[in-house]
């Protein structure tokens, strides 16, 4: 076994246990704790797969933003936290089976799938280049569409959460 | 290769040998120098923050017409050491009713999240942790475990003047880091490259220079992300508690204590790789250990002011804190973005003279229209009463007979 | 050298966790949770994917980047309107939150 794979495999092992723990924490502090390591762990498979610019960004907007959304809905909305009713609802084991057959479909599909193992190890040699990705953003030639719409998205994002999250001083209870 | 030249690569290079002499394999020493090289920088810099509690304390000392620590040692150089004695030995309390691991995983990744700076920042040419190609994107992503380590404190420790505390310094935190952004974006911009060695050989001129509005812009915000004075909402015992830190005491305050300092010097540290030209300096690129000098020297220069300032403002309270920020420094740097930039592509590159006067003077520009704007918002604002015109005055009761008096009795 | 088997068998599992706690929690943060574990792990697959079959091209770098911003706004409209929710109706469990139900 060599060195990145014993890497991969602990930070594999440690991201699914805190997924796991994020699922099924009793307290919801602890469950966006255990997202926010589990959002690291993969942020470390991304610099992993060489591309350490995402694995930054993963950290930036999953863990400086996404996260810390979290852990203030979490703190805004306390009283719910704190009861010690069931953390699931009654059908969780219909959940889990219906999880445990996508894995299974999933797993049988990679298995049938022949471009598992590619021949082409030639590309898989060089980090990422931001300064082309910049630049196909921003090219009509390539993905200006897709960024000025993902663009728009974040406007009205931004637009919509805080008109939803607003409270309206007097009227409109 | 001298040992004076470069003392980094020629430890490097013999700690290398070393290894490889003791029959490891090359990749297994790499990893091996890559551990005892942040060991190393890790322990420098919290070593130089025993230095650093001393310098402020002796400094803001003499700025209050005090002298300072003065009785542990020469110039009471080892009164920290002393502090640090104590607070070794003080009891561990832990609260009751608090998060056990919340309530001891905050000061760590306090801490840690200020030591990871250090692993971007080039001290010489040749002596940084990793030339990162996203390393500004690494700083502000940093910085946010910072924000993560308040919440947690503040959570954590079970206790509703914590949580208020925690809510208002990441609220601080997370406005401050637009503009934070906005500011990073034009050496970013300047050298083509978010590599902060690359940004420092790019600074064949101080990017002050060109950008001083958003240098000042930076300096501003990246003191009000440390949380020191004037935005220093954290440290208002008397009329806020304190801050999200007020459940801990011994070594686990000490750790917000040191990721503070460490915290003000490392933002000194950056403004001077960002905008100061970092190592950059004659005969640094020969001798690389003169770089690390002239480092050294701008960033005492920037901490020096960030001390005067602390000592000399009074505090920003938490609305005039935000409006400082949405009101003006947002709306200024990003105003100066696209300036700098429409400017950068309009003026011709080749006599660098042109094009340092051409920044400069826009700048002054947008700095005079400013004020102008900020003259006219200020007139035309409604002026609160803050206090009756008629101010109460205490009178001696026995002459009370003298109905509405001048205000002049006895 | 990681086989990119193991990359898309990690991401299956990551997803199904993801998946198991949208489904079986009740608390309406914890599905947001559940979300951003299935969004982690299709960014998994996609880098993969990129990164082993494609890095010449750039086109698996831009899904990701736009999966970020889609997952960024997911969560700022999500999480604003459990807020506004919990402001009305005082819960954020899922169940209880059944005006709409005939």
């Amino acid at each position: 076994m060599s060195g990145t794979q014993f890497i991969f495999l602990v930070t594999a092992g440690v991201t699914l246990a805190a997924a796991v723990m994020t699922v099924s924490a009793r307290k919801m502090m602890h469950a966006a704790l255990w997202l926010v390591l589990a959002l690291t762990g993969v942020a470390v498979l991304f610099a992993l797969l060489r591309s350490s610019f995402f694995a930054v960004v993963q950290v930036l907007v999953y863990i400086g933003a996404i996260a810390i959304l979290i852990i203030f809905s979490v703190m805004l909305t306390r009283r719910v936290v704190q009861e010690q009713r069931p953390r699931v609802n009654r059908l969780w084991w219909v959940a889990a089976l219906l999880a445990l057959m996508l894995f299974t479909g999933l797993v049988a599909t990679l298995a049938s799938w022949n471009g598992l193992y590619p021949t082409g190890q030639a590309v898989a040699g060089h980090p990422e280049d931001i300064g082309a990705l910049g630049l196909a953003l921003v090219d009509p030639a390539g993905f200006v569409i897709p960024f000025e719409v993902a663009s728009l998205l974040l406007l009205a994002a931004l637009v919509g959460a805080v008109f939803i999250a607003l409270e309206r001083k007097g009227g409109m209870q | 290769m001298s040992f004076w030249v470069d003392p980094y690569r020629f430890l490097l290079e013999w700690l290398r040998n070393l290894l490889i002499g003791w029959g490891l394999p090359a990749d297994w020493a790499q990893v091996v120098l890559f551990f005892v090289g942040a060991f190393a920088l890790g322990t420098a810099a919290l070593l130089l923050v025993v230095f650093l509690i001393w310098l402020e304390r002796k400094v803001v000392g003499r700025i209050q017409d005090r002298l300072g620590p003065n009785r542990v040692g020469p110039w009471g150089i080892f009164q920290t050491i002393a502090d640090i004695g104590k607070i070794f030995t003080k009891e561990f309390i832990t609260p009751v009713g608090v998060d056990w691991l919340l309530y001891n995983l905050a000061p760590v990744l306090s801490v840690g999240a200020v030591l990871m700076l250090w692993a971007v920042i080039p001290l010489t040419m040749t002596l940084y942790g990793v030339n990162l190609n996203v390393a500004v994107l690494y700083i502000i992503a940093v910085g946010e475990l910072g924000e993560m380590a308040v919440i947690l404190a503040g959570w954590g420790s079970n206790n509703k003047y914590a949580v208020l505390a925690a809510f208002r310094a990441v609220a601080q935190l997370i406005s401050y880091e637009v503009p934070l952004i906005v500011t990073l974006l034009l050496p970013v911009m300047f050298a083509g490259s978010m590599g902060l060695n690359d940004i420092v050989q790019a600074q064949s001129v101080w990017f002050i220079f060109l950008a001083p509005v958003t240098a000042l812009i930076f300096f501003i915000v990246s003191i009000a992300e440390v949380g020191r004075a004037p935005f220093d909402l954290v440290e208002a015992e008397s009329e806020l508690v304190s801050g999200f830190n007020i459940e801990y005491s011994g070594l686990k305050f000490g750790f917000f204590f040191v990721a503070d300092f460490l915290h003000a010097f490392t933002i000194a540290l950056l403004f001077a790789t960002l905008f100061l030209g970092g190592w950059r300096g004659p005969g640094a690129i020969q001798y690389p250990v003169l770089g690390f000098v002239y480092l050294m020297i701008k960033t005492s220069v920037v901490y020096f002011i960030v001390i005067l300032l602390r000592a000399s403002l009074p505090r920003f309270r938490i609305d005039q804190m935000m409006n400082l920020n949405w009101k003006l420094l947002t709306p200024l740097s990003m105003t100066m973005l696209v300036l700098t930039a429409l400017l950068d592509k309009l003026l011709p590159s080749s006599p660098l003279f042109v094009r340092i006067v051409g920044m400069v003077v826009m700048n002054v520009l947008v700095l005079l229209i400013l004020n102008q704007i900020l003259k006219l918002v200020e007139n035309r604002r409604p002026r609160p009463v803050v206090a009756p015109v008629v101010r109460p005055v205490a009178r001696p009761p026995q002459i009370s007979s003298v109905q509405n008096g001048s205000g002049t009795s006895s | 050298m990681i086989p990119l088997s193991w990359y898309l068998i990690f991401a299956a599992l990551l997803f199904c966790v993801g998946l198991y706690g949208v489904l079986a929690r009740r608390n309406a943060i914890g599905i947001m949770m559940g979300v951003e574990l299935m969004l982690n792990a299709v960014n998994i697959n996609l880098l993969a994917f990129w990164s082993y079959l494609y890095a010449d091209r750039l086109n698996g770098l831009v899904f990701v980047a736009i999966v970020f911003v889609a997952a960024a706004a997911e969560a700022a409209v999500g999480l604003a309107l459990i807020i506004s929710a919990y402001r009305r109706r005082n819960t954020v469990i899922a169940e209880e939150l059944t005006m709409l139900k005939g």
